[in-house]
């Protein structure tokens, strides 16, 4: 395993139904957390409905993966970005969004939701920050 | 591996890794079965883990990974089974890919 760490950025971008790139890129993410490297995700334009609580595809005929969003705090990704205007442009709130905890190994304290949603100058610097960035 | 495994007189299909092809057909037979074929002798522990998994499953939709698996096994049944050594005394052949498949759950989602 490489000793350099890098800045690993999933950019999530599209609904998470209808196509395969939202459970595509969650299982990349958390097969991907096994190499230690620093890990943030971002969710902007329609990628945004990944995040959203209740979700039920059973009409469409499609598994909720969404409680497996749940996990990221488990597999140690805690850095979880979501871009305010692709939520406002949809209508949505942060309350619209479920919440994802983590358990810092350190203090045993737990962090009860890591899901933050920034503005787009933040957005500007997670890229800018970024070494590395997959787009899905 | 054969593609299928004989449980209650039935005949459930497995993938070439001898994981459960239809999650929905698992009974504890299943990971009784699938245990005297690794020569393993199932005890209360055994389950614990297998019932974790498949409570873990039902809640997430994924099979967790070893070391999320040991850290979520150490939350919630205690410090003491929540350790490698402990788990792979259990499972020789892997705590989560032999617990996942005797649970009937997929390859667990980031074992590499």
């Amino acid at each position: 395993m490489s000793e350099t760490i890098k800045k690993f950025l999933y950019l999530n971008r599209k609904a998470p139904y209808g196509t395969v790139y939202a459970w595509e890129s969650l299982e990349v993410v958390l097969i991907g957390a096994a190499f230690d490297q620093e890990v943030s995700l971002l969710f902007m334009d329609d990628g945004v409905y990944q995040l959203i609580k209740g979700q039920d595809p059973s009409g469409i005929g499609m598994k909720n993966f969404s409680p497996t969003y749940r996990t990221l705090g488990d597999y140690e990704v805690k850095s979880i970005f979501v871009d305010g205007e692709s939520l406002t442009a949809r209508g949505l709130m942060p309350d619209d969004l479920m919440r994802i905890a983590w358990d810092d190994p350190d203090t045993q304290e737990t962090v009860e939701n890591i899901v933050t949603v920034v503005d787009a100058p933040r957005v500007t610097a997670l890229m800018d920050a970024a070494d590395v960035v997959f787009s899905f | 591996m054969a593609d299928t495994i004989d449980v209650d007189g039935k005949h459930l299909a497995v993938d070439e890794e001898g994981y459960l092809a239809d999650l929905n057909e698992w009974v504890p037979g299943v990971a009784t079965v699938m245990a005297k074929q690794d020569n393993l002798e199932l005890t209360d522990d055994h389950w614990d883990i297998i019932n974790f998994l498949r409570a873990y499953y039902e809640e997430y939709q994924i099979a967790p990974a070893v070391r999320v698996l040991t850290k979520a096994v150490g939350k919630k049944l205690g410090a003491e089974k929540g350790n490698s050594k402990y788990l792979y005394s259990l499972f020789p052949y892997g705590p989560a890919k032999q617990a996942c498949r005797f649970a009937g759950l997929p390859k667990p989602t980031g074992c590499v």
